[in-house]
C-alpha cells in the first residue's frame, strides 16, 4: 500500500468511532502493535526531544525501504507514535520525506500537533522526516 | 462550613459555563493560571473602550485618567498586602519577571565570586534559573534546602546552609507542583538573624493566603496577576524600600530615566527605576478589579473554602486504586498531585480533557522535584474557589475511569 492508502485507511477506522473515550481505546491498541524497538537501540540518542513522556524512534534500511521501531513510557504517546510507524514505515525515504501527512488533522487529532512541549507529536513526525532526509541525501 | 455561595460566585466566570469536548468543563488547572470573573474582564474592555491612552507621560485627559486607573491598583496592591509605602510595589510582567528582575538587580549589586544564594529543593525553574545565571555570572554558588518523602523543606539543613557567605535566600510559599507550604515566617527569621535578605515566591499564595509583608517581615515578594483571577502579563515585585534603592535598574528606557544625555543618565525615583518601557497597562488597571473580587469574597473565606475542597478531594482520589500522592505534607493549599501505578501521568491528563476535565500534567516546571520522587511527572489538580465537589467527583470518575483503560 502507498503512503497515502494507509492514511486513507486509518481516516476510515477512525470515522467508525464516535466517542473520544473510543478513538482512545483504539490508539491504546494500536501501541500495542508498535513493532517495538530493540532493547538496545533504546539509547539517549534515539529519545525525541519535546515530548512530555519519552519517546524512542529507531530508524534502519532494509531493502532500499526505512522501516521504524519505537517506544514510548505513556501508552497514548505509545498509540500515536504507532500510528506514525504504520503510516510511515516501510517505504523509501524519497516517498517518506515527500509525504503529506493530512491524516493526522482528519482524524481530530490535531491538537497533538501543537509545536511547544505538550506532547510532541510534532517532533516525532519531524524527526521521521529528518531521518528520510538525510537517507535520500545519502542516496538510499 | 465555608460561608460562600459557591453557585453564585460560579456564575461570576463566563468560561465555566461552556463545554469541553462535548461535557461540562471541569477546569482544575488553577495553579497555572485561574479563570477571570467578569468584573475583571469588564475593567480589560472598559479601558480599551474609555480610556487608551499612554502612562505617566501624557499631558491629556486620557493619559491621565489611564494614569490614575493604573496607580490605584499599586495601591490597591499596597494594601492588600500591607506594604508600608506605593513606591514599594513594582508592577511587573509577573512572578518570572520580578524574580530575574531581583536575581540581577540585586546580584549585580551584592553577589561577588565565592557567595552563596540559597532556594529550595521544591522550586519552580523560575526561581531556580534566574539564580543559576546570576551565580554563573558572578561565579557564586547555588545551594539547596533539601526536603523529606512529604515534601517539607528540612528546616535543620536549612539553617548548615546559613552562614556569612550567603548573600540571599530564595523560596515559594506554596509549591505548585506538591502544594506544600512552606514556613516563611521561620526561614525570613533564620535569615534576617544573619542579616540575609529574602525573596519570597507567592505566585501560588497570593490568592489562597493572607499575605502582610510588614508583618512577614519579607524583603521582597513576586506574584502574578493571572493566577489570583487577575490577566496575564501582569505581576508584582515588593521590594522593601532600602533594598529597592540600593539596586541598580534593570532595564533601560522609558519611566525609569529621568534625565538622558549622551554622557549619563539619571535615573527615576522609585518604582519607576524598575518600570522600563510602556507597562502592559489594561492588565495593570484589571488587576485591581482581581483584588477587589478577592477582597469581596474574603481570603480567609476562600482558604477555607479550598481547605474543605482539598481535603474533600484527598479523600476521594484515595479511592482510587494505586494512587500515589506526590506532596504529602502537614501544611498543603490547593494543589492535589499524584501518580497511579502502572499509568503515565500523560495519559491520565490526556484521557482527562476528552471528558472535559482540565488538570496539569508532567513535571509542572519543577524537574528536580520530580527527579527526587524518582517519576516523570505528576497529574495536579489545583483547585480555585469556584471549584466544586461534584467537580472532584468528576475527576475521581475521570481517573478511574482512565486508568482502566490504561492498567
Amino acid at each position: 500500500m502507498t503512503i497515502n492508502e494507509i492514511q486513507d485507511e486509518l481516516i476510515e477506522d477512525f470515522a467508525f468511532y464516535q466517542d473520544w473515550m473510543e478513538k482512545y481505546e483504539f490508539i491504546i491498541q494500536l501501541g500495542k502493535e508498535l513493532p517495538l524497538i530493540d532493547e538496545s537501540n533504546k539509547q539517549d540518542q534515539y529519545i525525541i526531544k519535546g515530548c512530555q513522556s519519552k519517546v524512542w524512534l529507531f530508524p534502519e534500511i532494509k531493502d532500499g525501504k526505512l522501516y521504524f521501531t519505537a517506544d514510548s513510557d505513556a501508552v497514548i504517546t505509545k498509540g500515536l507514535v504507532s500510528l506514525m510507524v504504520k503510516v510511515l514505515s516501510g517505504h523509501t525515504a524519497k516517498e517518506i520525506a515527500a509525504t503529506d501527512l493530512y491524516f493526522i488533522e482528519q482524524i481530530g487529532l490535531k491538537e497533538h500537533l501543537s509545536p511547544t512541549r505538550a506532547n510532541g507529536l510534532l517532533s516525532m513526525v519531524k524527526q521521521m522526516k529528518l531521518y528520510a532526509i538525510a537517507y535520500q541525501a545519502k542516496g538510499i | 462550613m465555608s460561608n460562600l455561595d459557591i453557585q453564585k460566585i460560579r456564575e461570576d466566570f463566563p468560561i465555566l459555563k461552556r463545554q469541553v469536548n462535548a461535557k461540562p468543563l471541569v477546569y482544575l488547572d488553577n495553579g497555572a493560571t485561574t479563570q477571570k470573573p467578569q468584573v475583571v474582564i469588564d475593567a480589560i474592555l472598559e479601558y480599551y473602550t474609555d480610556m487608551n491612552s499612554n502612562v505617566h507621560r501624557g499631558v491629556h485627559y486620557l493619559s491621565q485618567i489611564s494614569t490614575d486607573a493604573f496607580e490605584v491598583t499599586r495601591r490597591k496592591v499596597q494594601e492588600f498586602i500591607n506594604a508600608k509605602h506605593d513606591y514599594e510595589v513594582i508592577i511587573t510582567k509577573g512572578t518570572t519577571d520580578s524574580i530575574n528582575l531581583v536575581a540581577t538587580c540585586y546580584g549585580r549589586e551584592f553577589v561577588q565570586a565565592g557567595d552563596e544564594i540559597i532556594v529550595s529543593a521544591m522550586e519552580h525553574h523560575s526561581n531556580i534559573v534566574p539564580w543559576q545565571m546570576i551565580c554563573e555570572d558572578r561565579g557564586a554558588t547555588l545551594k539547596v534546602i533539601p526536603m523529606n518523602e512529604a515534601g517539607e523543606l528540612d528546616m535543620d539543613a536549612y539553617e548548615s546552609l546559613l552562614n556569612g557567605k550567603t548573600k540571599l535566600v530564595s523560596v515559594n510559599y506554596v509549591s505548585n507542583a506538591l502544594g506544600t507550604i512552606n514556613p516563611v515566617r521561620e526561614i525570613i527569621q533564620k535569615a534576617h538573624a544573619i542579616g540575609v535578605p529574602v525573596l519570597i515566591d507567592a505566585a501560588q499564595a497570593v490568592q489562597h493566603i493572607k499575605i502582610d509583608v510588614q508583618e512577614l517581615d519579607v524583603d521582597f515578594l513576586a506574584f502574578s496577576g493571572h493566577k489570583m483571577y487577575g490577566p496575564t502579563g501582569v505581576g508584582v515585585l515588593y521590594g522593601k524600600e532600602e533594598w529597592l534603592n540600593k539596586m541598580p535598574p534593570y532595564q533601560g528606557g522609558g519611566d525609569m530615566i529621568k534625565d538622558v544625555t549622551f554622557e549619563k543618565t539619571t535615573y527615576n525615583e522609585l518604582p519607576f527605576k524598575f518600570e522600563a518601557g510602556t507597562p502592559n497597562i489594561e492588565a495593570g488597571i484589571a488587576l485591581n478589579a482581581a483584588i477587589d473580587y478577592i477582597n469581596d469574597l474574603g481570603i480567609d473565606n476562600i482558604k477555607a473554602y479550598e481547605d474543605e475542597l482539598l481535603a474533600y478531594a484527598t479523600e476521594q482520589l484515595s479511592t482510587v486504586e494505586g494512587i500515589r500522592f506526590i506532596g504529602t505534607a502537614k501544611e498543603k493549599s490547593s494543589v492535589i498531585s499524584f501518580v497511579v501505578d502502572g499509568t503515565h501521568p500523560y495519559d491520565i491528563g490526556v484521557l482527562l480533557d476528552k471528558l472535559g476535565i482540565a488538570v496539569r500534567t508532567g513535571h509542572h516546571c519543577a524537574q528536580p522535584v520530580m527527579d527526587q520522587f524518582q517519576i516523570p511527572g505528576t497529574v495536579r489538580a489545583s483547585l480555585a474557589v469556584y471549584n466544586t465537589k461534584e467537580e472532584i467527583d468528576a475527576l475521581v470518575a475521570g481517573v478511574k475511569r482512565a486508568t482502566a483503560m490504561l492498567v
